[in-house]
């Protein structure tokens, strides 16, 4: 059954389903909840940060169905039977995913804080265009902002990461 | 050791950072945790006629509601260098977004609710808003500035308060009439300098927990053994009852140095009994602290062939309604105001001005980013007038290492020639420039340091693993990455064996700030001794264990080595207590009284901000495009190359912020851009073509091993390495930022007088 939007802000709470990290699940939710409170308070998902509130900052970035979203500014409704990523999903077990991988071996990152949402752009930039040029790569960061980097290391370990899952990608392919 | 210092180990919090594990003290989770809003004002001067919160305090979730009837038993007002400020504002609001009550409820739609449900009644006053009205003879007066009261960590002498003014600091030398007399060249002009943002990207967040007669507090602080000290006598508390813990820092660049939300946060749980959280959004944390807007006037004097012989700064600071660290942001602003030359005289007088606009406080390279641009293109126009090439003027007129800098003060400690003439290499100096294409640079000195004391401890335990107990906050820079590797050096020990854990008041020791870029040279000092200290109890017992002499034994690997027999660092431990127990102690400090010299006359040490930029003008539109960037890292020695880089970066991006489109503004105390949709920061598509740094060690520092600190220096030098570089283009600009709207009027004005000049007459 559709919920309409009208009887969404009129009702006190909701149900809604969807897939957190690979996990299917159920809530009920107040209409007016915004995912990164949902996530952060209520599934103690802490990797996406509040900062701007505005969505220009990207530092509450999560994926939703592979696209980025600042969950500062989406309600948690709209996740409804979507499949959302977390940075707390990223890794395999305790095998960093390449992107989190050149991200340290690059200093890609200081006081960590835009880091969840930028390495979570990044994968779906990667996602996009797996072999990006700097200008992409620059052009697809624009919205997450860091104030410590000055995002040189930021551009370096994306490239890293493009090449490593590139080159996982042809031994694969020709296995 | 392949770990210890000089080499680039990997950020020992990387790991954490990049799984979202890292946690923040927004991220915090306490049982009852109520939330925190604060009510702010809405004018910029007002009497308070009323406040009622009957209505507030009855919504339901609402747990207590604050204001500064709630403070009669303790002395409310606080502030490190001017005692100034109440908790909350009594009977008086002072700036637009002042707090004046505060709610801590369930939950944050709650509290916020109740924020609408407080009545307040204002009478308006005339406001000062801007530093000319502050100045004026007729402006209102923001405090009784006669009964001023230091705080208790001013330390910059009288403040000679005098109307809006709260703190005036000189310096001088020499017979500044006559060496005037003698100049054949002078330039002179009036500059403005903006409001800007510090933006680091976690707003302030403080959670407190009151538990009888003690708190615990859990702060996004740089400064916890200064906030801890604020609090306890806010509250009336022994020291040792006020407990801080320090999780990472989102960034701080001084916008978390000193005392911010903690005084209101504590308050509201002291009243509620239940643990309290008070996390700022952007626009709040935009009127908590910024950087000071600054109006200068400054002359320097030269000889015709280039030699700088005379300069006099004055200079006046907006440090809004309270002063905050204004006071120090000015002392070092009127240091960095002379410029590292040889002058036969220079006098410069700098003010500290009450306005109603909020607070100012510390950012990066304060001072030095406010002045450096201004001397440094004056003596580009003395380059020009003389016929002289900028980087000939500079090394003609540089200091050099053991001058004096300033009257009392430590001599210069680093090779600033050397430093230039790396700047013009990166920049390929002398070589054609494409059309429309301008190259500048900036060199300047900054205060830096702080106050020498630091005390640090290591724990070697029984595996054979340590523990660096230490004071200095983890922000981004790598402190505790920088801190393991100082202690691995000393304890011959891998990195991996070495833990070292957020600050927090009851044990992690004293250290007086993690700002000033101080924490290397001086935490790291006392963690050197502290290391120190165990590798001494190792070799002594490891002595004793294989019955040699103490100099038979070599450290290596977390073991002692006699030839090829060793002893792990964890049999020695067990050989000395008889038990396979018990722990090695070291302790390690950093005091001027202990360390006489060189830390005695102020600064520890002069950072060294320089920075070089090659630009490139759209002259239809007036933008600017930077096409390369330079930066020098003068840091004695560096303990992680990669970490020094990434500092650099990082200060040279916000120096192109600064000088390139960053500004608040405002209107009569009212902020314009208060969020992130209108105040701007550089964003990936801002960077430059090409980034260049190069680091210098000379091994002239203060710290261990000649170590220095750095990490500041590119933000003041960028932005004078910016407009001198727009100057080389022919565009003369007197206010920063350099918006293109602002660059195409100078051109315009560079074009008209081109043509006068330039036409028959
Ligand atoms: S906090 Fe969501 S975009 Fe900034
Ligand atoms: S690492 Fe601090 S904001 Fe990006």
């Amino acid at each position: 059954m559709r919920v309409e939007s009208a009887d969404v802000y009129n009702s006190a709470q909701i149900q809604i389903r969807m897939i957190v990290n690979g996990q299917s699940m159920e809530a009920t939710i107040e209409p007016r909840e915004l995912l990164l409170d949902f996530l952060r308070d209520r599934l103690g998902l802490t990797g996406a940060k509040r900062s701007c509130d505005v969505q220009v900052c990207g530092t509450c970035t999560v994926l939703m169905d592979g696209r980025p979203v600042s969950a500062c500014c989406t309600l948690v409704y709209e996740a409804q039977n979507r499949e959302l990523l977390t940075i707390e999903g990223l890794a395999d077990g305790d095998e960093l995913h390449p992107l989190q991988q050149s991200f340290v071996e690059q200093s890609a990152l200081q006081c960590g804080f835009c880091t969840p949402g930028m390495i979570l752009t990044a994968n779906s930039l990667l996602e996009e265009i797996p072999n990006p040029t700097r200008q992409q790569i620059q052009h697809y960061l624009k919205g997450n902002l860091c104030r410590c980097t000055g995002y040189w290391s930021v551009l370096e370990a994306v490239e890293l990461a493009a090449r490593r899952l590139q080159a996982e990608g042809q031994s694969e392919g020709s296995a | 050791m392949s770990e210890g210092i000089g080499h680039n180990v990997p950020r020992v919090d990387a790991r954490s950072k990049v799984t979202g594990e890292a946690i923040f003290t927004g991220d915090l989770k306490l049982s009852g945790l109520l939330h925190g809003k604060v009510l702010r004002s809405p004018y910029p001067h007002a009497l308070i006629r009323r406040i009622n919160t009957d209505r507030a305090a009855s919504l339901p979730g609402v747990v207590s509601v604050l204001t500064s009837t709630d403070l009669e038993d303790i002395d409310p007002y606080y502030g490190h260098s001017i005692k100034d400020r109440p908790l909350l504002a009594i009977d008086r609001v002072r700036f637009v977004g002042e707090p004046l009550a505060a709610v801590a409820a369930e939950d944050e739609v709650t509290a916020e609710q109740a924020l609408s449900l407080i009545e307040v009644e204002y009478e308006d006053l005339p406001a000062a808003t801007t530093l000319e009205e502050a100045l004026s003879d007729d402006a209102p007066r923001l405090h009784e500035t006669d009964t001023l009261r230091p705080g208790l960590f001013h330390g910059l002498g009288e403040l000679n308060p005098d109307g809006n003014i709260c703190y005036q600091h000189s310096i001088h030398r020499g017979d500044l009439a006559e060496a005037f007399k003698q100049a054949e060249i002078i330039v002179e002009q009036e500059y403005t300098f903006p409001a800007v943002y510090q933006y680091a990207m976690e707003p302030h967040t403080v959670i407190a927990a009151w538990e009888g007669k003690s708190v615990t507090v859990w702060a996004s602080c740089q400064h916890p053994y200064l906030v801890r000290a604020e609090l306890a006598e806010l509250f009336d508390l022994p020291v040792a009852s006020v407990r801080i813990i320090v999780p990472f820092l989102g960034g701080g660049f001084g916008s978390k140095s000193y005392t911010k939300m903690e005084p209101i946060t504590v308050a509201l749980a002291r009243k509620a009994r239940r643990p309290v959280r008070i996390a700022n959004r952007v626009d709040e944390a935009m009127v908590t602290t910024r950087r000071h807007n600054m109006r200068c006037w400054m002359r320097t004097g030269a000889l015709a062939d280039g030699t700088l012989i005379a300069r006099h700064v004055r200079l006046w600071m907006d440090t809004g309604a309270y002063a905050d660290n204004g006071p120090r942001v000015v002392a070092t602003a009127a240091d960095a105001a002379p410029g590292p030359y040889r002058w036969k005289s220079f006098q410069v007088e700098a003010y500290c001005v009450y306005t109603n606009r909020p607070p100012s406080g510390s950012y990066r390279a304060f001072g030095a980013t406010h002045l450096q641009w201004i001397g440094e293109s004056q003596v580009d126009e003395i380059a020009r007038q003389a016929g002289v090439d900028p980087v000939d003027i500079r090394i003609q007129n540089l200091l050099r290492p053991g001058e004096e800098v300033r009257p009392g003060g430590k001599a210069l400690d680093a090779d600033l020639v050397g430093d230039v003439q790396k700047i013009a290499d990166a920049l390929d100096w002398g070589s054609p420039k494409p059309p429309d294409t301008g190259r500048g640079l900036g060199v300047g000195l900054l205060a830096a340091g702080a106050r020498p004391v630091s005390t640090a401890i290591v724990r070697m335990e029984i595996d054979g693993h340590a523990t660096v107990l230490v004071s200095s906050t983890e922000m981004g820079q790598g402190v505790r990455t920088v801190m393991s590797q100082l202690a691995s050096q000393e304890l011959a020990l891998p990195i991996e064996h070495i833990r070292v854990p957020g600050g927090d008041t009851w044990i992690t020791p004293y250290d007086r700030s993690t700002g000033a870029s101080r924490s290397t040279t001086l935490a790291g000092m006392a963690v050197h001794r502290a290391a120190r200290e165990v590798r001494q109890q190792l070799l002594e017992i490891a002595s004793q264990a294989f019955e040699v002499a103490l100099e038979a034994i070599e450290l290596r690997d977390g073991a002692a080595w006699r030839g090829d027999q060793s002893l792990s660092y964890s049999e020695l431990i067990q050989f000395h207590f008889g038990f396979t127990g018990g722990e090695l102690i070291g302790r390690g400090e950093v005091s001027p009284g202990g360390n006489k010299g060189s830390y005695a006359e102020g600064p520890v040490f002069w950072e060294v901000c320089v920075g070089g930029a090659e630009v490139r003008l759209d002259r239809d539109t007036g933008r600017l495009h930077i096409t390369k960037l330079v930066s020098v890292a003068d840091v004695g020695q560096a303990v992680n190359p990669d970490l020094v880089k990434a500092q650099e970066m990082g200060a040279s991006m916000q120096g192109l912020g600064n000088a390139l489109f960053e500004e608040m503004i405002f209107d009569e105390g009212q902020i314009l851009n208060g969020t992130l949709l209108d105040y701007h920061i550089p964003t990936t598509e801002d960077m430059p073509d090409q980034f260049i740094s190069r680091l210098v060690e000379n091994e002239d520092g203060p710290g261990p091993y000649g170590i220095k600190g750095a990490g500041e220096g590119a933000l003041a030098g960028v932005p004078a390495a910016i407009v001198n570089a727009l100057a080389d283009i022919g565009v003369q600009v007197t206010e920063l930022p350099l918006t293109p709207e602002r660059v195409w009027q100078a051109l315009r004005e560079a074009e008209a007088e081109h043509d006068d000049g330039g036409s028959p007459s």
